[in-house]
């Protein structure tokens, strides 16, 4: 009987557990972008995180502003709420959950560009802060 | 088998008559809203969507009308976008409204609301009268002190905010 419940209770964690990862990530960005994995680039994720954009009251923003130049490091948000790391290897929760990563990129997409994020600028930016950093 | 289900029969009794006794008097102490502005039980949502960027503004600030219409402008959400799925916003609202300065029940809630134009819908609650009073001997360049970021982040000075205790003797504003 306990071994039972014990098999229950792993395939409900387990079933709970979000299945996914920067790579399953990469690859679903990439699939939809319509290239392979292996076209992603980090060089082009780092520029487009780094890139300045001219907000809606004149001042410019990037991704940077509230993330801070280095993504290994906490940032803040307007209200001076701390904002853990981005990058997986100083927040390794970063990139588990599809739709806590869908959710952002839309809401920061439309504040900092004004416009939705592309697929390919999803998975690009998904590959530079998965490398390591 | 027999001691498992006697092992697991003692533990909910032992569990339920704890609660019972604990339960009561915990609730009853904190009264109506006390100085605890925390509703319970809370909403998983409401904690975890809005405190991602802010605190987690307790309900009972604001009346019902103010968050139905904070909750429908989350796409512009003081300059930001806060959307949330539809589903979401729907239970986040339903929370807040049961809770709300003019709905709970609360004792916060009513003095909020002695303050408040009745047609009122803030959508700050640093502009209720209530707030500005309850704040006039704070100096107004604290607010504007790095450390302290806006009157929005209520935690800079309300050092147990995040529980929802926002006593005197809890303030501490930083230099």
């Amino acid at each position: 009987m306990i071994k039972r419940l014990a098999w229950a209770g792993l395939v409900l964690l387990s079933a709970h557990a979000a299945a996914d990862t920067p790579a399953s990530l990469m690859a679903r960005y990439a699939q939809q972008a319509g290239v392979a994995t292996s076209a992603l680039s980090p060089a082009r994720g780092e520029a487009f995180y780094r890139s300045e954009h001219s907000g809606k009251n004149g001042a410019t923003q990037s991704c940077a502003s509230c993330h801070t130049a280095n993504p290994k490091q906490a940032g803040q948000t307007r209200v001076g709420k701390r904002i853990e790391p981005l990058a997986p290897s100083a927040n390794p929760q970063r990139f588990t959950d599809a739709a806590k990563v869908e959710k952002w990129f839309r809401r920061n997409c439309m504040d900092v560009l004004q416009r939705e994020c592309s697929a390919q600028e999803k998975g690009d930016f998904v590959a530079w802060l998965s490398k390591g950093v | 088998m027999n001691y498992l289900l006697r092992g697991i029969g003692v533990l909910a009794a032992v569990g339920t008559i704890s609660m019972l006794a604990f339960s009561l008097p915990a609730s009853e102490a904190r009264g109506d809203g006390g100085d605890d502005l925390m509703p319970r039980p809370a909403n998983k949502n409401w904690q975890q969507e809005c405190s991602s960027c802010h605190l987690a503004y307790p309900p009972s600030l604001l009346p019902k009308a103010s968050w139905q219409r904070l909750m429908n402008g989350l796409d512009q959400h003081f300059g930001e976008n806060a959307g949330l799925d539809p589903a979401t916003q729907a239970d986040i609202l339903r929370f807040l409204e049961a809770n709300a300065a003019d709905n709970g029940g609360s004792r916060m809630g009513k003095r909020v609301m002695q303050r408040l134009d009745a047609k009122a819908t803030p959508l700050r609650i640093t502009e209720t009268a209530w707030f500005v009073r309850k704040h006039d001997d704070v100096p107004r360049t604290a607010w504007s002190r790095k450390s302290v970021g806006s009157a929005a982040n209520c935690a800079a000075c309300h050092r147990q905010a995040e529980q929802g205790v926002f006593d005197d003797d809890t303030v501490r504003i930083p230099k």
